[in-house]
C-alpha cells in the first residue's frame, strides 16, 4: 500500500542534509556573507525538523517555535548584516580568517 | 589555725609592676619606671616580712588555696600556695637580694634606652620565681619553673641586637628544655602511680615505701629524673654550659638570676623532694656524684678565665654542685644555708663585679683592670668581704654553710669530703685571683690622660670612677649579710630551724642515712672533735688558697705565665673549658643541624612540599600555554571546535540511548 502522505523520516533526513550543509559550508566558507547564508540554511534545516515533528504528533507547539524561530532570524539577520557592514568598512574585507584580531 | 596570710599577694605585685611596666613603660620617664618598678618587688618584699611576722612554726605548713586548675576524674590541680620552713628561707632569698637588686639596677642600667623593659622583665623574673618557691603542687611549681626560664631567656638576650647575647640567650633556653624535659617525664610518673601532683600527697604516698636499696624502681626513676630537670635549672654537669654564656645579660640580671635565685631552683626542688629521693639512695647517690663533679670541674675551669663575669659563673656553677652534693648525702638543710649564704656572696660578688665593671667603662677582661683599690675604695671592700666569704674563711657566711656541707659529706664518704676539700682549695684561690688581678697591682687599661678632659659622661671615659650611692648601698647591704648571714648556722640553728620540713617523711622511716652510709665507710664523728678537724682543714684550704694566689699574682706576677707554658697541653684545655662546648657542638648540634638542614629543609620542606606546589603551579601554567592556542581568534576554527563537540554530544547520547535499552 503507497502511504498517502510523505513519511516523517523523510522529513527529518532532508532536516538533517541541509542542517549538515549549514555546517559543512560555515567551515569551510571564508566570506562572511557565505556563512551568514549558511547559518541561515541550518536555522532552516532545524525549522523543518520542528514542523515535521508538529505535523506528525498534530502539537501546535512546533509551528509556534518556527514562528519564534523566524522571528530572531530575521532580528539577527538585521544585527548580523550591520556588523557586517561595519566590519568591511573598517577592515576592507569579508574573509574570516583575516578578521582575528580578537585572540590572545 | 592562722589568719589568711593572702600569701598570693606576694607573686602577684611583681607581675602587676612587670605589666604596668610592660604597657606602659615605653612612655614614661625614667622616674616612673624606677617607682613602680621598685615598689612593686619592695612590696613583695614588705608583704613577705609581714607574712614571716605572723607565721610561728606551729602554723607551719600553711595552705593556700585560690581556685580550681584542672580536675580530671580523681586527679585534680589547683592553683594553691604553700608555706613552710623552707619555702619561707627561700622567699625571704628571692625577695631580699631580689629587692636589692633591682635597687642597685637603677643605678646600672639607667643610661639604657630600654630601661623600662628591664624592669619590667625583673618583675616579671620575680613574680615567677615567687610562684616557684611557693608553689603548692609540682604543676604550679613547674608554671614558675618554666616562667624564671622564660625570664632568664629575655633578660640574657636583653641587648638582643647584639649577636652573642642573642644566642645566649638561646643556648640557656634549649638546654634547659632538655632538663625540663625530665622534668616533666618525672611529673607523669608521679601522676601515673601516686594520681596526684600536691606535694603533701605525692609524699604522704610515697612516705610508706621502703627505700629502694636493692634495685633502682619507680623512685629511683622519678629522683633521676627530677634531677635531670635539676641539671638543667641549676646547670650541672652535663648542662651546664648556658650558666658561663648567660654572662652575656646585665649584670644585675647575672647577679639575681644567674647567681642568686633562678639557678638555685634546682636545689630547692630537689629538697621539696626530698621525701622521694630519701628512699632512692641510687638517685641520692647520683645527685652527689653530679654535684661534686660539677663543683671540681667547674672550679678547675675557673681558674683560667679572664673574663670577671665568666669566672663568676663557672664559679656559681661549681657552688650550685657543692649544694647538690649536700643534697645528695642527704644533708638537704645544709644545701639550703649554703643556697641562702650563696644567694648573698654571690649577689654581691656579681654586683661589685657590675660596680668594677660600670667603673672602667664596660670591660671585663681583668687583664687590662689592675689597681682599682684606690679608685673605687667601697666596691673594693665590699669585694672583699664576699672574696672572704665565698673562700670559707671564718666567720664569713660561706665558712658556716661549706663547711657543714664538707662535714655531712664526710660521713657518707671520704670522697666527697676530699673533693669537696680540694674545691674549696681551688675557689679561694681563683677568687683571690680574681681580687689582685682586678684591685691590686697597676691600672692595665686605657689610661686616663688620653682624654680626661672630656668628663666622664659616657662608659669608656675618664678614669675608673666610683658608682653611685644607689649601687652601692645594696652592695653594702649583702656586704653586711654576707658577714653575719653564716651565724644563723651556728649550732645547728638553721637546721634545727628546717627540722619539720626535713624529718616530715621520716616519721614512717628511719632516716636515710643507714642505708646511704652503708656503702661508704662509717666514721661517724666522735662528737664535736672531729666536726673541728675537718673545720680546721676547710679553713687551712681556704688560706692556702689564699696565700697561692697572693703568691702568684700579688708576689710575682709573672710566674703564672711560666706555669701556664710548662702545662702547655693542660693549661689549653683549661683555658677553652675543656672543649665540652666543642665537643657538644660536634656530637649533637652539627648533626642536629646538618640532619635539619640536609633532611629536613632541603629534603623534605624544599624537594617534598616546595616542590609539590610548586610543580602544580608550573603544572597548571603549561597545560594553559599548550591550551591557551586553541584560542586562536579564526572563527572557522571556533566552528569547528563548537561542531566536533556537539558531534561528541550527540554521539554520547546515541551511544547512552541505545545501552539504555
Amino acid at each position: 500500500m503507497v502511504p498517502s502522505y510523505v513519511p516523517l523520516s523523510y522529513y527529518l533526513l532532508l532536516s538533517g542534509f541541509l542542517f549538515a550543509c549549514g555546517v559543512v559550508g560555515f567551515l569551510i566558507k571564508r566570506n562572511i556573507i557565505t556563512i551568514f547564508m549558511s547559518i541561515e540554511l541550518m536555522l532552516n534545516g532545524v525549522n523543518l525538523s520542528f514542523v515535521a515533528f508538529a505535523a506528525h504528533w498534530h502539537a501546535l507547539a512546533g509551528q509556534v517555535f518556527v514562528f519564534f524561530v523566524m522571528v530572531v532570524a530575521a532580528a539577527e539577520a538585521a544585527v548580523g548584516l550591520a556588523i557586517i557592514i561595519a566590519v568591511y568598512r573598517t577592515r576592507e574585507t569579508l574573509n574570516v580568517d583575516q578578521v582575528n584580531l580578537l585572540k590572545l | 589555725m592562722t589568719a589568711n596570710l593572702n600569701l598570693w599577694l606576694i607573686p602577684i605585685l611583681p607581675l602587676a609592676g612587670a605589666a604596668i611596666n610592660g604597657f606602659f613603660g615605653r612612655k614614661s620617664s625614667r622616674q616612673a619606671v624606677t617607682t613602680v618598678g621598685l615598689f612593686f618587688s619592695g612590696a613583695a618584699l614588705a608583704w613577705a616580712l609581714l607574712v614571716v611576722a605572723r607565721v610561728s612554726s606551729a602554723t607551719l605548713p600553711y595552705h593556700e588555696y585560690l581556685a580550681q586548675w584542672i580536675r580530671s576524674g580523681s586527679f585534680s590541680v589547683d592553683f594553691a600556695f604553700y608555706l613552710d620552713q623552707l619555702s619561707l628561707v627561700m622567699l625571704l632569698v628571692v625577695t631580699g637580694v631580689g629587692f636589692l637588686i633591682h635597687i642597685y639596677s637603677v643605678g646600672y642600667m639607667w643610661d639604657d634606652p630600654s630601661y623600662y623593659r628591664f624592669f619590667s622583665y625583673l618583675n616579671l623574673f620575680m613574680f615567677f620565681m615567687l610562684t616557684l618557691v611557693l608553689a603548692d603542687n609540682y604543676l604550679v611549681m613547674f608554671i614558675g619553673w618554666e616562667g624564671v626560664g622564660l625570664a632568664s631567656y629575655l633578660l640574657i638576650g636583653f641587648w638582643f641586637t647584639k649577636d652573642s647575647a642573642a644566642s645566649a640567650g638561646k643556648k640557656a633556653f634549649i638546654v634547659n628544655r632538655i632538663g625540663d624535659f625530665g622534668f616533666l617525664i618525672a611529673l607523669f610518673l608521679l601522676i601515673k602511680h601516686f594520681k596526684s601532683l600536691n606535694f603533701d600527697q605525692v609524699f604522704q604516698s610515697v612516705a610508706p615505701m621502703g627505700a629502694e636499696t636493692a634495685s633502682a624502681g619507680l623512685l629511683t626513676a622519678i629522683g633521676i629524673l627530677l634531677m635531670v630537670g635539676a641539671c638543667g635549672k641549676s646547670a650541672q654537669i652535663p648542662l651546664y654550659i648556658w650558666l658561663p654564656d648567660a654572662m652575656e645579660g646585665p649584670t644585675p640580671v647575672s647577679a639575681l638570676i644567674h647567681a642568686a635565685t633562678m639557678v638555685t631552683a634546682g636545689v630547692y626542688m630537689v629538697s621539696r623532694s626530698h621525701v622521694v629521693f630519701e628512699r632512692a639512695p641510687m638517685a641520692l647517690t647520683v645527685v652527689a656524684v653530679i654535684g661534686t663533679l660539677t663543683a671540681f670541674f667547674a672550679a678547675t675551669i675557673g681558674i683560667a678565665q679572664t673574663d670577671i663575669k665568666k669566672v663568676l659563673a663557672y664559679s656559681t656553677v661549681s657552688q650550685l654542685g657543692y649544694m647538690f652534693m649536700a643534697c645528695g648525702v642527704g644533708a638537704f638543710s645544709a644545701g639550703i644555708f649554703h643556697l641562702m649564704t650563696h644567694a648573698f656572696f654571690k649577689g654581691l660578688l656579681f654586683l661589685a663585679a657590675g660596680s668594677v665593671i660600670h667603673a672602667v667603662g664596660g670591660e671585663q677582661d681583668m687583664r687590662k683592670m689592675g689597681g682599682l683599690r684606690s679608685y673605687i675604695p667601697w666596691t673594693f671592700l665590699t669585694m672583699s668581704i664576699a672574696t672572704l666569704a665565698i673562700s670559707g674563711v671564718p666567720p664569713l657566711a660561706g665558712f658556716w654553710s661549706k663547711d657543714e656541707i664538707l662535714c655531712k659529706a664526710y660521713q657518707v664518704s671520704w670522697v666527697y669530703w676530699l673533693i669537696g676539700l680540694v674545691t674549696a682549695f681551688i675557689t679561694s684561690f681563683y677568687m683571690f685571683r680574681l681580687l689582685y688581678m682586678t684591685f691590686f697591682g697597676d691600672y692595665r687599661g686605657v689610661q686616663a690622660d688620653a682624654h680626661g678632659s672630656h668628663g666622664h659622661d659616657a662608659h669608656g671615659h675618664g678614669e675608673p670612677h666610683e658608682s653611685p650611692k644607689v649601687m652601692l648601698v645594696p652592695l653594702m647591704i649583702l656586704a653586711v649579710l654576707s658577714l653575719v648571714g653564716g651565724l644563723v648556722g651556728v649550732g645547728n640553728r638553721f637546721e634545727h630551724f628546717l627540722a619539720p620540713v626535713f624529718e616530715s617523711g621520716n616519721k614512717f622511716y628511719p632516716p636515710l642515712l643507714d642505708a646511704a652510709a652503708s656503702a661508704g665507710p662509717i666514721e661517724n664523728p666522735g662528737g664535736n672533735s672531729m666536726e673541728y678537724v675537718l673545720m680546721g682543714a676547710s679553713v687551712a684550704v681556704a688560706f692556702l688558697g689564699w696565700y697561692l694566689a697572693y703568691l702568684l699574682y700579688l708576689r710575682r706576677p709573672e710566674l703564672p705565665q711560666k706555669i701556664a707554658d710548662s702545662l702547655d697541653g693542660l693549661y689549653e684545655a683549661v683555658v677553652h673549658k675543656y672543649y665540652v662546648d666543642e665537643l657538644y657542638a660536634a656530637v649533637f648540634v652539627k648533626p642536629l643541624i646538618d640532619g635539619s638542614t640536609r633532611i629536613l629543609w632541603h629534603g623534605v620542606d624544599q624537594d617534598l612540599i616546595d616542590a609539590a606546589v610548586n610543580d602544580a603551579g608550573d603544572g597548571a601554567r603549561h597545560v594553559s600555554d599548550e591550551l591557551r592556542h586553541m584560542q586562536s581568534g579564526n572563527l572557522r576554527s571556533y566552528a569547528g571546535w563548537i561542531a566536533a563537540g556537539s558531534a561528541v554530544v550527540i554521539a554520547v547520547m546515541i551511544w547512552m540511548w541505545t545501552g539504555a535499552r
